[in-house]
């Protein structure tokens, strides 16, 4: 008789309601929480008016996932991301005294969108290639010179600084800056792909 | 400035920092430090570190004319061969398998071959927009064209997203049956005698051109056929074990109640280092688990921790025994 033994250790083994380690809380979070920005995005730019608030509420949603995660596996990484999200969202209205009469849409709406389809989970490791390309096409010209110098000709930044006539200094903002946008198009740029199709 | 614009500029500039310069224990200090603020500085550094990791499938493009990669403006008689080396050498990174891959037009005017080595895995999409996603150790030849849509599959596996085209059906040849794409997504995995084919999505003919197979099989949404010898098995699949049979699209291996043998071979697929399974007690133990495709030692370290088994490296090789 052959015995079944459940594991749970190695990486890849998220076994919902089990706690993490920080290192185990980084992997997840790049495997099962990352590739869903494109939809978490979607979702907050429909239900938020204020643009400008978009960055911090997707950072916030990011760390009160990963808190909770660690401490819980949850059981559906896509439902539990928004459910955060939406969370978040309420309180915001609720906590602030004066609310933008527009800034939310919808409460009753927010409920919604948890059960639409989203993408498939794995998508953005399938789609990496495509997304990379067409990521590093957006990139404002100099980012990405200083990008395809340092991972193509290998080259250190002094080198890159003088090849490109600009101070080193410059180099590292091209490449902070660029590594930025590159993570934006990378996880979150939906629309911009969707268009390309 | 917002408040998540700020911590992802000060964890982009870690990123820099240890892109760039020497990188002491000092530095990691720090940085521990400054991850340690909080969960908003974690996520952020962690999504961009992840981000730069993305960028470094470009250093696939390094060995021809630093000139020609770092400009996506090959020169003109090169540049589809080009493009897609290195577009494949990026694919096949991206899955971490981090093997070189090749893409030939030797086989006649317009037939292509895709090859991944062992542990290789690479995504290709065909001039008529089907996609096709090689697993690992795989050969296929592709003629596709505005009059034919043929693909033979050497060896290997592959998974078949087909664009639509009543007037003209996708055909995948292996050996000597013939899977006719009738509009859907499929696997087809051939190894030395046998041969599967399972369907995702959609349905598929398989039959053989010389009429071996009296009759074709019609295969619907979560049917599988297995073809030994003269025989085809058509068993009905769950959706979950479909799922766990195609996680080497996104690079890993599913074990649902599989035996350690089966473990065995699956890894065994995909990496030149083989596990073998010193007696026959220990390959009949059964688990469950997801594992890298690559993730050897962390499998070895369940059998060892969980199963209390021995495991001894042998030239390179690892041995697993009671």
């Amino acid at each position: 008789m052959a015995e079944t033994v459940e594991t749970s250790r190695g990486t890849g083994l998220f076994k919902p309601g089990a706690t993490m380690t920080a290192s185990e809380v980084e992997v997840w979070f790049v495997r099962e929480v990352l590739p869903m920005e494109a939809m978490l995005m979607h979702y907050l730019h429909q239900n938020w008016r204020n643009k400008s608030d978009i960055e911090d509420l997707r950072q916030e949603v990011y760390a009160r996932v990963c808190e909770a995660a660690q401490k819980e596996v949850p059981e559906k990484t896509k439902a539990f991301v928004l459910t955060t999200a939406r969370n978040l969202l309420i309180n915001r209205v609720r906590r602030e005294q004066i609310v933008p009469i527009e800034a939310v849409a919808d409460l009753d709406e927010l409920e919604i969108a948890i059960d639409a389809p989203g993408p498939e989970r794995n998508a953005m490791a399938r789609d990496v290639l495509r997304k990379l390309q067409g990521a590093l096409d957006r990139l404002p010209p100099r980012a990405r010179e200083v990008v395809t110098l340092r991972r193509i000709e290998g080259l250190s930044r002094p080198e890159i600084a003088q090849r490109m006539g600009i101070s080193e200094k410059t180099v590292s903002e091209h490449l902070t800056n660029g590594l930025c946008a590159l993570a934006d198009m990378l996880y979150g740029n939906a629309s911009d792909l969707r268009s390309k199709k | 400035m917002s408040a998540a614009r700020d911590v992802n500029a000060q964890a982009a500039h870690w990123l820099e920092r240890r892109e760039f310069e020497s990188w002491g224990e000092a530095d990691e200090t720090e940085l521990s430090a400054w991850l340690a603020h909080s969960w908003e500085h974690r996520v952020a550094y962690w999504r961009l570190k992840d981000a730069w990791e993305h960028t470094e499938r470009l250093s696939a493009l390094r060995p021809s004319s630093p000139q020609t990669a770092a400009a996506p403006q090959p020169r003109k008689p090169f540049r589809p061969m080009l493009w897609r080396v290195a577009a494949a050498a990026i694919a096949v990174a991206a899955l971490g398998a981090g093997t070189a891959f090749y893409v030939a037009r030797n086989g006649g005017p317009h037939e292509t071959v895709y090859a991944t080595p062992v542990g290789g895995h690479q995504s290709v999409l065909l001039a008529d927009g089907s996609k096709v996603e090689l697993n690992t150790n795989t050969v296929l030849r592709a003629r596709v064209s505005a009059h034919e849509r043929l693909v033979t599959l050497e060896r290997g596996e592959a998974y078949f997203q087909i664009a639509h085209d009543p007037k003209h059906p996708f055909v995948v040849m292996a050996g000597d049956h013939r899977v006719t794409d009738l509009g859907t997504k499929f696997l087809v995995r051939r190894d030395n005698k046998n041969l599967e084919v399972a369907v995702t999505e959609g349905r598929v003919q398989l039959d053989t051109p010389d009429g071996r197979l009296q009759s074709p099989v019609l295969l619907t949404r979560h049917e599988a056929a297995e073809v030994k010898g003269n025989k085809v098995f058509v068993t009905r699949k769950t959706a979950q074990s479909l799922t766990n049979e195609l996680g080497w699209r996104h690079g890993f291996l599913v074990f649902d109640h599989t035996t350690l043998a089966d473990a065995v071979a699956q890894f065994n697929r995909y990496n030149q280092g083989k596990l073998v399974i010193a007696d026959p007690a220990t390959a009949r133990l059964t688990m469950d688990g997801t594992f890298p495709i690559d993730g050897i030692s962390a499998f070895t370290e369940v059998a060892q921790e969980v199963f209390k088994l021995r495991i001894e490296r042998r030239g390179g090789n690892t041995v697993i025994s009671r």
